[in-house]
């Protein structure tokens, strides 16, 4: 039966429906355009990578290719942790797969409270409220947080997640130039004074790995009476003393409302959260429609995501070694001549910006062929005419490893005539 | 000359550094399709032109001015507003 039923929707080869001249799937024509040109010139298609295997949190198997994994997010390398693995096997045996529903009704189960109460002690904050993504934790954040008639202030460069925030809410939006404090500081002068503003901002900026002059922003949200929301996702675990992000690293705590993070970066599992001490934080679970009308994660999601957090709190060492691993990278790839998006390794992120489209796509093959995996972004992404490789550092690369690396970047840059041969 | 008609040649000033095709500028000149402006310069634009007149236009308002001359008309009665 099950077969008869799989064979009943499988379509004959010669059956493939022609699309007419136009209609709503019209507007993508250029997209498909642009990509079946990349494909036709025999590269592979740098956004449709398949992990055949993962041997741990820095190889994997690509295209049956032992690869070294440079573009995950797994700065932590807490993916293959013994303990949390653990921690989400027990809670699948003990509550099942799924959740079926919503935190406000019936998907609340105790690792989801356990996994709050990890982020309240990790984040010395009174507040804790987990999310489905991160993209979900800013997207509920920023649209209830910001009504009608207030204002939220955001820096150019913000992710996806806080732009599609703003288009979710009602508010009226404003953005400023790319980390400056002058920008900032002048929009939020011409703003009533009196009305009810959210300056939103990132510790460190995913694309080209740059920090944020959080001090100074913080300062100046601060004297024009505005609320601040920091998303930490690419610093949670490595910055500040207690992994706690850039704002920690910067001496913020207690002058940030409200930190947005991420499961799937340093924690090494999906789903996202926010912490705050404001006294009406709870609240948010009330209003919040992101929160609300969607099915919370998994348990042992959550299980693995408790167990994580707690660890990180205790993870100097790695914090040390992932550092120690940026500064190598950054420091081997500007001997070669490399250009890079930051002068110094700030973050996890390490960007080797390229001249077009074709270097990038160049560039990202040869890697790939040879056995590294790193990110090519391209616009979008990134801002108009920008096209990078972004390596991602974990702190489960070992030296050889990075010696490797930096023996696959010569040689691709070389190959490619990014560097004099 | 009318201040409607100084805002548009102040707007004019403004918008020349960024005019990279030569467009001759008129009251229906669109942004998008005439001048092919990206996000970012969209936002250098607008930056200047809030500096000049000592306003704020907010991406919500962005995303109705379409043309030069419903983006003088906004500069007015932002300037107003302001006054």
């Amino acid at each position: 039966m099950t077969e008869a039923v799989q064979a009943d929707h499988r379509r004959p080869a010669d059956s493939a429906p022609a699309a007419p001249d136009r209609d709503l799937m019209s507007k993508f024509d250029a997209l498909i355009a642009e990509r079946q040109a990349l494909l036709d010139s025999g590269v592979t298609d740098p956004f449709s990578i398949v992990m055949d295997a993962v041997k741990s949190p820095t190889e994997a198997v690509i295209r049956g290719k032992d690869t070294i994994l440079l573009g995950t997010y797994n700065y932590m390398g807490m993916t293959f942790d013994p303990d949390v693995i653990r921690a989400g096997k027990d809670a699948l045996d003990q509550f099942g797969s799924g959740t079926n529903g919503s935190r406000m009704l019936n998907g609340t189960f105790r690792d989801h409270m356990g996994v709050e109460q990890a982020l309240r002690d990790f984040y010395g904050m009174a507040g804790a409220i987990v999310f489905s993504t991160g993209y979900m934790a800013n997207l509920g954040m920023i649209s209830t947080l910001a009504g009608k008639g207030e204002y939220v202030i955001l820096d150019a460069d913000s992710h996806a997640s806080i732009y599609d925030g703003c288009k979710q809410g009602v508010a009226e939006i404003v953005r400023f130039r790319h980390n400056s404090v002058e920008d900032l500081d002048k929009r939020l002068g011409r703003l009533p004074a009196d009305a009810g503003k959210l300056v939103v901002l990132e510790g460190v900026y995913s694309m080209v790995g740059d920090i944020a002059p959080l001090k100074e922003m913080v300062a100046a949200s601060k004297k024009h009476g505005a609320m601040v929301l920091v998303d930490e996702a690419h610093s949670m675990g490595f910055f500040g003393a207690n992994g706690r992000g850039v704002y920690e690293e910067q001496g913020l705590e207690g002058q940030v409302d409200f930190v947005v993070g991420t499961f799937s970066k340093s924690v090494g599992t999906v789903g996202g959260f926010c912490v705050s001490d404001h006294p009406k934080f709870e609240a948010i679970r009330l209003a919040c429609r992101p929160y609300i009308f969607t099915a919370s994660l998994p348990p042992s999601v959550v299980a693995t995501a408790e167990t994580s957090v707690r660890k990180l709190m205790h993870a100097h060492g790695k914090r040390e070694q992932l550092w120690k691993n940026a500064r190598r990278l950054h420091g081997g790839l500007v001997q070669m001549g490399f250009r890079l998006g930051t002068e110094t390794p700030d973050s996890a992120i390490v960007a080797v910006m390229l001249e077009d489209q074709e270097q990038a796509v160049a560039m990202w093959q040869t890697l790939l062929d040879r056995g590294l995996y790193v990110n090519m972004a391209r616009p979008p992404a990134t801002p108009m005419g920008t096209y990078l490789l972004r390596c991602s550092l974990c702190a489960e690369h070992s030296d050889a490893q990075i010696d490797a690396v930096l023996a696959m970047f010569r040689a691709a840059g070389e190959a490619t005539g990014v560097l004099p041969g | 000359m009318s201040d409607r008609q100084a805002t548009f040649d102040k707007v004019a000033e403004l918008i020349a550094p960024f005019n990279k095709k030569g467009v001759t500028l008129t009251e229906a000149t669109s942004f998008q399709h005439d001048l092919e402006w990206d996000s970012l310069t969209v936002m250098d634009f607008v930056a200047a032109i809030e500096d000049e007149f000592d306003i704020l236009i907010t991406m919500n308002m962005q995303a109705e001015i379409e043309t030069v001359g419903q983006l003088v008309d906004a500069v007015e009665k932002l300037k107003q507003t302001r006054d």
